[in-house]
C-alpha cells in the first residue's frame, strides 16, 4: 500500500480542490429503509438538502455513509441469514430511484456496492459468503467495481489487467480507471484476464501493491469519489476468485453489470422525477410578463413530457425488477431497455429543467444544473447509449407479442 | 409446448435464435452465438424452469453443449440433494 492509499478522508482532502463539505449532515434520525416511502423520507431528511454541497466538495462525508448504514441501505437485498433484509428487487429499484432523486453520487456509491455484494451472494462459495456478506450488508466493508481501464471501456474483452495463477493463488497486475467510490471503498471487485478467460477477483484495498489515486473534477456524479487503481504484483489467495472459471466466467461480469444497469436505470428515473418536481415548482412560482411559466404552452409541453417519461421509465424499471424477482431470464433484456430509456429521458429532461429555470438553472442556487451534469453520466456508464442500442437491436428479431 | 426437459430447453434456445435450425443433439456452441448474455439467460432459464441451482463446478461447457446434455444435467441435479 502506498501513501496515496491511506485514510480515505486524507486522500479526499489531498485530492480535492474544493475543500471540505459545508452542509450539516446530521439530519433527523429515521428508521430503517424498507420501502419507497421510508426511502423518500430518509432522502428528504438526510440527502437532498446537502446534495449540492456534496457536489461542490467532490465527495460525500463519512457521516452520510454512516447514516446510510444505519438506515440499512447498503445491501438490503441480501438474505437475513447474512444480516440483510431480504428486500425484493422491485423494492430495491424504488429505493435506488429515491436515492437517485436526491443525489446521483450517493446512488452511484450504492450501485457499485450493490454490484459487488450481489456478485458475492450469487457466485461466492459458502466460505466467501460467510467472510464478506455480513460486512457488506452492514456497510462495515464498502465495495467498488473495477472493470474499465485506461485502454478499455465499452469493449470489456479488451482489458489488459492480468491474474496469473501461482501455486497457492493469484498474482494481479494492471490499472483500473474511473472506479466509482474507489477513493473510499474497502474491497474491489476486479476483472482480470486469466489463462483461459476473464475472472472476477475480490481484492482488499489494503493488500500490498494496491495504489489508489483520486480522480477529481468529473462532469457529473462529482461526489462519487472516483479513483484510478493500480495493482502491482498483488498477491491473492485462492479464495480471491469468485465464480466458475471457463466458458461461464463471463456470466459473473454479465450478472454484475445487469444489477448495475438496474440501479442506474433506477437512478435515472429518480433524476427525471427530481427534474419534474423542481421544474413544476419553479414554473408555478416564476412569472414572465405577469403570467406564471406553468401557463405557457411551450413550458407545459416540457412538463407533460416529464410526467409521461417518469411514469414510463418507472414502469420499465418495475417490470425488469419483477422479472428479477421471478428469476426470469427475460430480466436481462428488460433491464437493458429500462436503462436505455430512462437514461436518455433523464438527459433530455434535465436539459429541459435547466431551460425552464433560465439563468437560475445555470446557477448553483438550484439543483437542476447538477441534474443536468449527472444525467449526462447516466448515458455513458453501465453500457453507453450506443452499446445499449446495439444490444437491444439484437432483440428485434425475437420481439413478438405472443 | 414440450413436456420433456430437452423439448423445453430447445424451445427456449429456438425462441432466442429464431433464424437458427437447431435440434436436441446439436452443439449450440458451433453456431457461434453463445455469448455471456445468452449463457446467463440460459442458466437462469434452466434454474427457474426446473427448480434447481446449478453449482459453480457444473457450469462447464460440456454440460451446456446441446439440449440433450443440458437435460442430462437437469436430470442429475434433480436427483441430488441440494447443497447450498
Ligand atoms: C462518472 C463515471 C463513473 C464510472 N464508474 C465506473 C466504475 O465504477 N467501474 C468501472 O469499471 N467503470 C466506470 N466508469 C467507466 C464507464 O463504464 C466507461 O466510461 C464506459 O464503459 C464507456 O467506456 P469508455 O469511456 O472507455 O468509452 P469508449 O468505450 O472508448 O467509447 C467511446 C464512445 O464510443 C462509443 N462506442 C463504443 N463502442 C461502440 C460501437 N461498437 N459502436 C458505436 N459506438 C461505440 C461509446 O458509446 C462512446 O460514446 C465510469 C465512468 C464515469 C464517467
Amino acid at each position: 500500500m502506498t501513501l496515496l492509499n491511506e485514510a480515505p478522508a486524507a486522500v479526499a482532502a489531498a485530492g480535492s480542490v474544493t475543500g471540505p463539505v459545508t452542509g450539516p449532515v446530521t439530519g433527523p434520525v429515521t428508521g430503517p429503509v424498507t420501502d419507497r416511502a421510508s426511502a423518500r423520507a430518509f432522502v428528504d431528511a438526510c440527502v437532498t438538502p446537502y446534495a449540492n454541497a456534496y457536489d461542490r466538495a467532490g465527495r460525500v462525508p463519512e457521516d452520510l455513509l454512516d447514516q446510510v448504514a444505519r438506515a440499512g441501505l447498503w445491501a438490503p437485498f441480501l438474505p437475513s441469514a447474512y444480516s440483510g433484509a431480504d428486500m425484493d428487487m422491485v423494492t430495491l429499484g424504488a429505493v435506488h430511484e429515491e436515492v437517485g432523486r436526491g443525489c446521483s453520487s450517493l446512488r452511484s456509491l450504492l450501485t457499485v456496492h450493490t454490484m459487488l455484494a450481489w456478485t458475492v451472494r450469487r457466485w461466492g462459495d459458502p466460505a466467501q459468503r460467510e467472510r464478506w456478506l455480513p460486512e457488506l450488508a452492514s456497510g462495515a466493508t464498502l465495495g467498488a467495481f473495477c472493470l474499465s481501464e485506461p485502454g478499455a471501456g465499452s469493449d470489456a474483452s479488451g482489458i489488459a489487467t492480468t491474474a496469473v495463477e501461482t501455486g497457492g493463488g493469484w498474482v494481479l497486475n494492471g490499472v483500473k480507471k474511473w472506479t466509482t467510490g474507489g477513493q473510499r471503498a474497502d474491497l474491489f471487485l476486479v476483472f482480470a484476464r486469466t489463462a483461459t478467460s476473464i475472472g472476477a477477483f475480490l481484492v482488499p484495498r489494503d493488500a500490498p501493491g494496491v495504489r489508489v489515486v483520486p480522480i477529481d473534477d468529473m462532469l457529473g456524479t462529482r461526489a462519487s469519489m472516483l479513483a484510478e487503481i493500480s495493482f502491482q504484483d498483488v498477491v491473492l489467495g485462492r479464495d480471491a476468485l469468485l465464480g466458475p472459471s471457463g466458458f461461464t466466467a463471463g456470466m459473473v461480469l454479465t450478472g454484475a453489470l445487469d444489477l448495475g444497469r438496474y440501479s442506474v436505470a433506477a437512478g435515472s428515473v429518480g433524476i427525471i422525477q427530481a427534474c419534474l418536481e423542481a421544474s413544476s415548482a419553479y414554473a408555478a412560482e416564476r412569472t414572465v410578463g405577469g403570467t406564471p411559466l406553468a401557463r405557457l404552452p411551450l413550458i407545459q409541453a416540457k412538463l407533460s413530457d416529464m410526467v409521461t417519461d417518469a411514469r414510463a421509465a418507472r414502469l420499465l424499471l418495475a417490470e425488469a425488477g419483477r422479472l428479477k424477482d421471478a428469476g426470469d431470464a427475460n430480466t436481462i433484456m428488460a433491464t437493458w431497455v429500462a436503462k436505455y430509456f430512462a437514461s436518455v429521458a433523464a438527459a433530455r429532461h434535465a436539459a429541459e429543467a435547466v431551460q425552464i429555470h433560465g439563468a437560475n438553472g445555470c446557477s448553483p442556487d438550484y439543483p437542476v444544473a447538477r441534474y443536468y451534469r449527472d444525467a449526462k453520466v447516466m448515458e455513458i456508464i453501465e453500457g453507453s447509449s450506443e452499446i445499449q442500442r446495439i444490444t437491444i437491436a439484437g432483440q428485434a428479431e425475437r420481439e413478438t407479442t405472443i | 409446448m414440450f413436456d420433456t426437459a430437452q423439448g423445453q430447453i430447445l424451445e427456449f434456445v429456438r425462441g432466442r435464435y429464431p433464424q437458427a435450425e437447431i435440434d436436441a443433439e446439436q452443439d449450440i456452441f458451433a453456431f457461434g452465438f453463445v455469448n455471456s448474455l445468452f449463457a446467463m439467460e440460459l442458466v437462469m432459464f434452466v434454474e427457474k424452469t426446473f427448480g434447481i441451482t446449478i453449482p459453480n463446478e457444473e457450469l462447464r461447457i460440456d454440460n451446456f453443449r446441446s439440449a440433450n446434455t443440458m437435460a442430462a444435467l437437469v436430470g442429475r441435479l434433480q436427483n441430488e440433494p441440494v447443497v447450498a
